[in-house]
This record gives C-alpha cells, sequence and structure tokens, in this order.
C-alpha cells in the first residue's frame, strides 16, 4: 500500500441491491472493521467524493441518477464496484428491471465480488481503489503540467 | 404562504438506500409530502416462474440483507404448508433463535442509524459495536453474517450444539448492561429527547387508519404481535408485547429498545428448551396447491403468499412488506414537521426500501 498525499472521501449509492452490501459499507465504517484508519471519510455529496461506492446492479429507473452521481463527481475519481449484484447482477441477473452490473451504465475500476461482501473484502477494495487513485492523480498532474509548459513555451 | 418544492432524495446522506419525496414546503414547514418509488425495484417476484422452487429459496433471502433469514424462513413455511410437512422440532427452535438473532442485529443497526440521523456519532459508533457481536453469533451458526442461506423446505440445513448456545448466552449478560447504558442515553439523555420527543405523532386512530405495523404501530398504543400466532416455536414461548401510548419518535425508540430486551429473554428460553433430535425432513415432488404466511419481521408484520401447480416453478409469489404499510403512517407524520426532522421521521418507520420494491 503507498503513501497517499490526500485522504480520500467515500460515498455509497445503492444501485438496486437488497441492502446487504449497503450494511456491509457502513459496518466498514464502525468500530471493529473502522476505515477511517485509511483517512477515509464517508460523505453524502458526490462533489466531495473520490470514491464512488456502488453496491447492486443497476435498474432502468435508476440508471440515469447513478450517471448523474458519477458526472458530478469531480476528476480524479474511481468507481469502486461492491458485491457480485454491483459486479454482474448477481442473483438478480434475469429479472426484467435489472441491466446488469454497474459497468453496463458507468466505468469501474475496482471488483469486490461477495453476497453480501464482507466488509474485509470491502475495505480491501478500497485500498487498492486507493492505488488506482494515486495513478490517476499523477497522470491528470503530469497532464496539467504539460500543458501549463505548453502555454509557457 | 409562497409554496417550496424541495426534493429529498433518491441519493441522501440519511438514508443507506434511495427513495424519493418531494416536499412542499411553507418556509421549513413540510405541508404535504409526494413520494416516488422504483429505484430498487428488480422484479423478483417475477422471476419465481423462472427458477426451480428450491432455487427461488435463494432469491427470496435477498430481498433483503437486513431482514433475510425471515423471508427465507416464511418461504420455507410456506413450502411446508403446500407440502402439508411438519418440519422436526429441534428445527422450529433453531428458526426461532435465528429469526431472534436476526430481529436482535435489525433494531441495533436501526439505533445505530437514528443516532447517525440526528447526529450523534458516538452513539451511532456503540450501537453497531454491539450488533457486531451478534452478527459474530450469526456468522458462527450459520457460516454467513448477513445472508445466511441455512433454511431448507423440510427444516434448517445447520445444528447448533449445546456449547455453541451456552456461549451465546453467556455472552448476553455483558450485553445487555452495556445496552442498559446506551437505554439511558436514548431515552434519558435531553439532546436526544429535543430531538425525538413529541416530534412525528401518530395517535392511535391514525395508526389503525393508516394500517401501521410493527414497532410503529406498537408505539402508538397497539398492542398487537404477529409472533403470538406461534409459527416456528414463538407458541411454546412466553414474551411481551411492548407497547408504549408516547405515539411520538421516542416512544419508537423505546418499543424498539424494549423489543431487543424481550429477544435476548426468547432466545434464553429457547436454548433452555430445546429439544434433540432431527433437524431436517426430506420433502420430495412438486408443490401443488396455495399458502399464506404471516411472520413478525423487525419492521412489522409480513405476509407471504405462494401458489403453486405441481410444476418446478411456483405460478405465484407475493409479498407484503412491513415497511410498505409504513409509508402510508409516514406520509401522514410528515406534514407538519420541520424540514430539519424529516431524515430523522423518515428513519422512525425504519425504512426498507429493498424489501418494499423487490
Amino acid at each position: 500500500m503507498p503513501k497517499f498525499s490526500k485522504s480520500p472521501w467515500v460515498m455509497h449509492y445503492d444501485g438496486s441491491s437488497c441492502n446487504g452490501c449497503d450494511i456491509e459499507v457502513l459496518a466498514s465504517l464502525t468500530p471493529l472493521y473502522d476505515i477511517e484508519r485509511f483517512g477515509v471519510v464517508n460523505t453524502g455529496d458526490p462533489r466531495h467524493a473520490d470514491i464512488l461506492l456502488i453496491t447492486g446492479g443497476i435498474n432502468y429507473h435508476n440508471e440515469s441518477v447513478v450517471r448523474q452521481i458519477f458526472e458530478q463527481m469531480p476528476e480524479p475519481k474511481v468507481v469502486v464496484a461492491v458485491g457480485i449484484c454491483a459486479c454482474s447482477g448477481g442473483v438478480f441477473r434475469d429479472c426484467y428491471n435489472i441491466k446488469g452490473g454497474v459497468d453496463t451504465t458507468i466505468p469501474v475500476d475496482v471488483y469486490v465480488p461477495g453476497c453480501a461482501a464482507r466488509p474485509e473484502s470491502i475495505i480491501d477494495g478500497l485500498v487498492q481503489a486507493l492505488d488506482v487513485l494515486e495513478k490517476k492523480s499523477a497522470a491528470s498532474a503530469a497532464l496539467s503540467e504539460g500543458e501549463s509548459n505548453a502555454q509557457q513555451s | 404562504m409562497k409554496r417550496t418544492i424541495v426534493p429529498f432524495g433518491p441519493q441522501h446522506p440519511v438514508l443507506p438506500e434511495p427513495i424519493h419525496l418531494d416536499l412542499v414546503l411553507e418556509d421549513e414547514k413540510v405541508v404535504e409530502a409526494i413520494p416516488s418509488f422504483g429505484f430498487i425495484h428488480r422484479g423478483m417476484e417475477d422471476l419465481a416462474s423462472k427458477r426451480d422452487f428450491n432455487d427461488y429459496l435463494y432469491v427470496v433471502e435477498r430481498i433483503c440483507g437486513i431482514c433475510s433469514y425471515m423471508h427465507g424462513m416464511s418461504y420455507c413455511e410456506g413450502a411446508e404448508r403446500i407440502f402439508g410437512v411438519e418440519i422436526p422440532d429441534r428445527a422450529k427452535y433453531l428458526r426461532t433463535i435465528w429469526c431472534e438473532l436476526s430481529r436482535l442485529h435489525s433494531h441495533l443497526l436501526w439505533l445505530g442509524l437514528l443516532a447517525d440521523a440526528f447526529g450523534f456519532e458516538a452513539l451511532f459508533m456503540q450501537s453497531w459495536r454491539i450488533r457486531e457481536k451478534i452478527l459474530d453469533m450469526v456468522e458462527d451458526s450459520t457460516g454467513g453474517r448477513l445472508i445466511s442461506s441455512v433454511n431448507l423446505i423440510g427444516g434448517v440445513a445447520r445444528d447448533m450444539d449445546r456449547e455453541m448456545l451456552a456461549g451465546f448466552v453467556a455472552q448476553f449478560d455483558k450485553m445487555e448492561s452495556e445496552l442498559r447504558s446506551l437505554t439511558k442515553v436514548f431515552l434519558k439523555d435531553s439532546t436526544v429527547r429535543a430531538r425525538l420527543f413529541e416530534v412525528g405523532a401518530l395517535t392511535k386512530t391514525d395508526a389503525i387508519l393508516y394500517g401501521a405495523v410493527g414497532p410503529m404501530m406498537r408505539a402508538s398504543g397497539i398492542e398487537l404481535d404477529t409472533r403470538k400466532l406461534g409459527y416456528a416455536a414463538y407458541g411454546d414461548i412466553d414474551f411481551d408485547i411492548i407497547t408504549s401510548s408516547g405515539c411520538d419518535s421516542l416512544a419508537r425508540c423505546e418499543v424498539r429498545i424494549g423489543e431487543i430486551f424481550q429477544s435476548f429473554r426468547i432466545i434464553r428460553q429457547a436454548v433452555d428448551k430445546i429439544p434433540d433430535g432431527e433437524i431436517y425432513i426430506p420433502v420430495k415432488g412438486n408443490p401443488k396447491g396455495e399458502a399464506t404466511v404471516r411472520v413478525e419481521q423487525p419492521r412489522g408484520e409480513a405476509l407471504y403468499y405462494m401458489k403453486a401447480n405441481g410444476t418446478r416453478n411456483l405460478e405465484r409469489f407475493r409479498v407484503r412488506t412491513p415497511t410498505f404499510s409504513n409509508i402510508y403512517s409516514l406520509l401522514k407524520i410528515l406534514p407538519g414537521a420541520q424540514f430539519a426532522d424529516v431524515p430523522l421521521l423518515i428513519l422512525t418507520i425504519d425504512p426498507c426500501i429493498s424489501c418494499t420494491e423487490r
């Protein structure tokens, strides 16, 4: 696990899960698992969030909401699909109102399997997401540096 | 006065699940709340006609991750009624114990979320710390933290030995004393009382009129509990129906805390009385007929209807979940409330949207 310059804020949204993974996401914030020790803070505002935790597959009613939340998040941003439903649609794959996993709607960086995903695996997914976030912010920093050099010359 | 419409949700910090309300406000006061649903609707009832009735049990357990155990159990009870089989007594007692463990974890979860809704972070953490011990017991006995998949049509898949049961009961004393000190904060602390006392009153008449169920109904002074029908082993067990005449948010908190202590009492009795013997009897063939099952879930009474036509698939499976019944009460208590109290009032009905929308 690399060192981080900033503390990443996570936001949680329920695509159309059974509540199991949502509760496990909350449980990973509480004393036994405590992801705040990685500097991770749970926020309710997409404009403040670096990492989006999505549980459950995407249903047709929710699709636009998920897309809007994703678009409202500032760059760089990382999406973590929590639970098997978010990865592929899971047990609800054949339901008429389920479009599929989260990656049918927005790009996903980290997949966390499990039904319900255990707090340990959610934390593991978050730590991997921190890696992705660090790479993305380095890439965007290099990009903006290149742009400012180009302007100067 | 000029009216404003403020959208609430679907993404909102207080709610783990999406629900959308259009709140019509006059200044800071809510005049009307117009709900819209369907953010979690998956269409699970339709799956009943596509999946084998034995496999469908695992879909039913995923109607909701919090009350997963009771959904699975009710489905099995319904199927057992169609087959006309009586499950072994030991299985009935095991089901009762698991039911109460899931009620314990659900109520503790709710207490935490309530504390979070009025901004008492420490209380949220404390409630969830106690809840983790219950989840450890569920995991020890079933193998899963939330989705246990331990029910079968004809009994249960796992047994608990005497040492395990005694170990659970041994932990209860400490948990009860910890809960008592939390109870003091929930019911006596002046900051908590300021947020809960006389907020969101639902009178007894209204509770009947709007069809409230579960703790919401009992907090309005109606003494009714589906467990008294005696499904699983509840018929042999002595417990009190906790009611309150407060009718407000504090009363709902009080009722749920009271039910936590009753759950400990029920598990203690079940552990004392549990008979030895088989836990499963094989059931063969395809079901034909229909059954209705009523159970008391943590959030209130749930009703299951299933119809089988002699094939591998069920013809119809239908659930009426407690939150569905309580939404009407919610829409009753919202008008007249302050805008700042809306998240809290939504929480006091203990909403489970994934149950409601399926």
